[in-house]
């Protein structure tokens, strides 16, 4: 059994509001509170990850997802049409379907993730550190960077070339 | 001591939220944003594995640095694709992109 100690009341108080934020954008009417209540989603993950002593990521998820993603969410949001709201009941059974699908799997994905009898090691946390990731990223994995490096240019040229006006010729 | 079933629990919530919101919704920008909100499961369940574990080391939160890089560069190149689609048809609801409807 769990025993009460702060790790698992912070883990329990930030994935409320994570799992929250989630069913809120789901209920939501107004497409701009849904992307609100994500980005508050995205904010817990990064308290996650402070638990998880991954605090550079923690950062990193702060400024590419609560800060970037959703401000460019928001940017395709109000540049297109923003006023229609969700329309009710168009199609109830495709949702009925939808929601006893993903529930059958929920359920297979917990029952088997409570099943699994994983190892009760920790690893030596007081090793993680910033130094160590800039090493390893720079160092072991440095031809993945490169190729992530020309994969965010190619992205970016690609994403600017889409929705550039086309030329009248 | 936290068990990792948790966390691994927490990203799988996640990810069933974030995929009855892609099967659901029918604006455009909402389904791109679900997509993230799976993605980000994902990272869940990589920093957990880096911290709990037989073999765990640091080398997880390297995977979910470029996880994190990749997404953003599909949002970007999502959200563009989006403004041509809605350049062309005028809306952004996913039902109505059909033209490759035989």
């Amino acid at each position: 059994m769990i025993e009460m100690n702060g790790e698992f009341i912070a883990f329990l108080i930030l994935s409320i509001m994570a799992i929250g934020g989630a069913v809120f954008m789901l209920n939501f009417v107004r497409v701009v509170h849904m992307v609100l209540s994500l980005a508050f989603t995205m904010l817990s993950i990064a308290g996650i990850y402070v638990l998880l002593n991954a605090e550079f990521l923690a950062a990193i998820q702060v400024l590419i997802y609560t800060g970037a993603v959703s401000i460019l969410m928001l940017f395709g949001i109000m540049l297109t049409r923003h006023r229609d709201q969700e329309a009710e009941g168009v199609r109830p059974w495709h949702k009925f379907f939808s929601f006893v699908g993903v529930a059958a799997f929920l359920g297979i994905l917990l029952h088997t993730l409570y099943r699994t009898p994983f190892t009760e090691e920790t690893a030596d946390v007081g090793r993680f550190s910033v130094d160590w990731l800039g090493e390893t990223v720079f160092k072991q994995y440095v031809i993945p960077f490169e190729a992530v490096s020309v994969l965010l240019l190619v992205a970016l040229v690609g994403a600017v070339i889409l929705a550039r006006k086309e030329s009248k010729s | 001591m936290m068990p990792v079933t948790s966390y691994l629990a927490l990203g799988a919530i996640l990810f069933s939220v974030g995929l009855y919101g892609v099967l659901t919704k029918r604006n455009a920008v909402v389904v791109l944003f679900c997509v993230e909100l799976m993605l980000n499961a994902a990272n869940i369940n990589l920093v957990a594995f880096s911290k709990y574990g037989l073999y765990s080391n640091q080398t997880g939160q390297v995977f979910t640095l470029f996880t994190i890089t990749i997404a953003a560069a599909e949002a970007a190149v999502g959200v563009a694709i989006l403004f041509a689609l809605y350049r062309n048809q005028n809306t952004v609801k996913v039902d109505r992109y059909n033209s490759l409807n035989g």
